[in-house]
């Protein structure tokens, strides 16, 4: 199993969220709409969307980082011109959203969304900052390893992902259940690796992960 | 290798939204249909902080995050509000269906359903008891509009799916 089970009570909040029954599978039917998806146009998406240090008067604070990668799909072939969408929080741990409440300062510099389209061999790559920590209710004193929420596409609804993309060696992949909701050594898949040929001199630290879609039935057939 | 999946938790707010998002059809084109619903967790709370996103399996005459050309797209995203509710505009498809995902904090991979605009004979729809045929069915609800709830867990659970 890749993927987390609905219900993951050390998560709360999936206790009432996660569906009491099993998916249905759906096997038999190549004309369903959701093998096939939207399609976006190199137009649609500003090349600027994917530098979240710019397009504020300054620059923010943090620790400069490129996150680069391909998305992939299941037999490994390149996911070219589809939709890479990230968020995430600024260098204290806080979002710029209206209910974060985490009392640690926003960055008038930092929004902290991103996007991009692939490229020909389905990488993408993001500047920004690397994200804080921060702390949750879900527990006492539970706090969220720094990471980037990711939103990719792919060829077919089927394929759509959207995950969290977490550092290396982050001590608090121990206590978070949303990290660990993912069975065993599976979700080390979630973790980047710091790369020093991505790392720029003087500039930025580096670091690689790759996305990697699940298979439509079409292709596993 | 596949990448394991992620909730979407609760701060998506500020990124994944786009200007008319749920507008797949600009008002007054011909055609199109209004989808409202709400999305109700295992207790009938609403759940205010789902993204919903539609695919109505046809690309259309603008792109998927284009809202300012003409004709419609087969693509739209809607963050539900504090009472649950989402709402879209959209040309109905060939097929009867649209194909629905969910995101939200508290689900660590989305759910997938389908709206039926139509009882028609359908091969899944067919292989559903009332109860769960009922689940997937929209309810019209005036004039061009549609009504369609999402129980992600409970009484009148929807059905989901798995591809
Ligand atoms: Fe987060």
């Amino acid at each position: 199993m890749t993927h987390p089970p609905y219900l993951y009570p050390d998560y709360a909040s999936t206790v009432l969220r996660a569906p009491s029954r099993p998916p249905l599978p759906m096997k038999d039917d190549p004309e369903a709409a959701e093998l096939t998806g939207p399609v976006f146009g190199r137009g649609e998406v500003d090349p600027l969307d994917a530098d979240l240090t710019a397009g504020h008067a300054g620059e923010p604070l943090g620790e400069r980082i490129i996150v680069t990668g391909r998305v992939l799909d299941a037999s490994g072939r390149p996911v070219p011109d589809t939709l890479v969408e990230i968020w995430q929080a600024n260098s204290a741990g806080r979002y710029a959203h209206q209910r974060d409440r985490h009392p640690a300062p926003l960055d008038p510099n930092f929004t902290g969304a991103g996007r991009c389209l692939t490229d020909g061999e389905g990488r993408y790559r993001f500047v920004t900052i690397k994200p804080g920590a921060y702390p949750w209710r879900n527990h006492p004193n539970a706090w969220r390893p720094a990471h980037i929420h990711f939103s990719v596409f792919g060829t077919a609804f089927t394929q759509r992902l959207v995950t969290q993309m977490y550092f290396p060696g982050d001590p608090l992949f121990a206590f978070d259940p949303i990290f660990r909701s993912v069975p065993g050594p599976t979700r080390e898949r979630l973790v980047c690796a710091f790369d020093l040929d991505v790392t720029e001199p003087e500039w930025a630290l580096g670091y690689r992960w790759d996305v990697v879609l699940g298979g439509t039935p079409m292709e596993d057939a | 290798m596949t990448t394991p999946s992620q909730t979407v938790g609760p701060f998506y707010g500020f990124a994944l939204p786009y200007a008319a998002d749920w507008e797949l059809a600009p008002e007054g084109h011909p055609g199109a249909v209004t989808i409202t619903g709400r999305v109700l967790d295992g207790a009938g709370d609403p759940v205010p902080d789902a993204l919903l996103e539609v695919w109505t399996g046809e690309a259309g005459a603008r792109g998927a995050l284009d809202r300012a050309g003409t004709g419609a797209c087969g693509f739209g995203r809607c963050g539900t509000a504090a009472d649950g509710s989402y709402r879209f505009r959209l040309v109905p498809p060939t097929r009867p269906y649209l194909a629905l995902l969910v995101f939200a904090r508290g689900l660590l991979k989305p759910v997938r359903t389908r709206v039926y605009l139509a009882d028609v004979p359908d091969p899944l729809l067919g292989s559903l008891d009332p109860a769960g045929r009922a689940t997937l069915l929209a309810r019209p609800d005036g004039q061009d509009a549609y009504r369609f709830d999402v129980r992600l867990q409970g009484e009148g659970e929807t059905v989901f799916l798995e591809f």
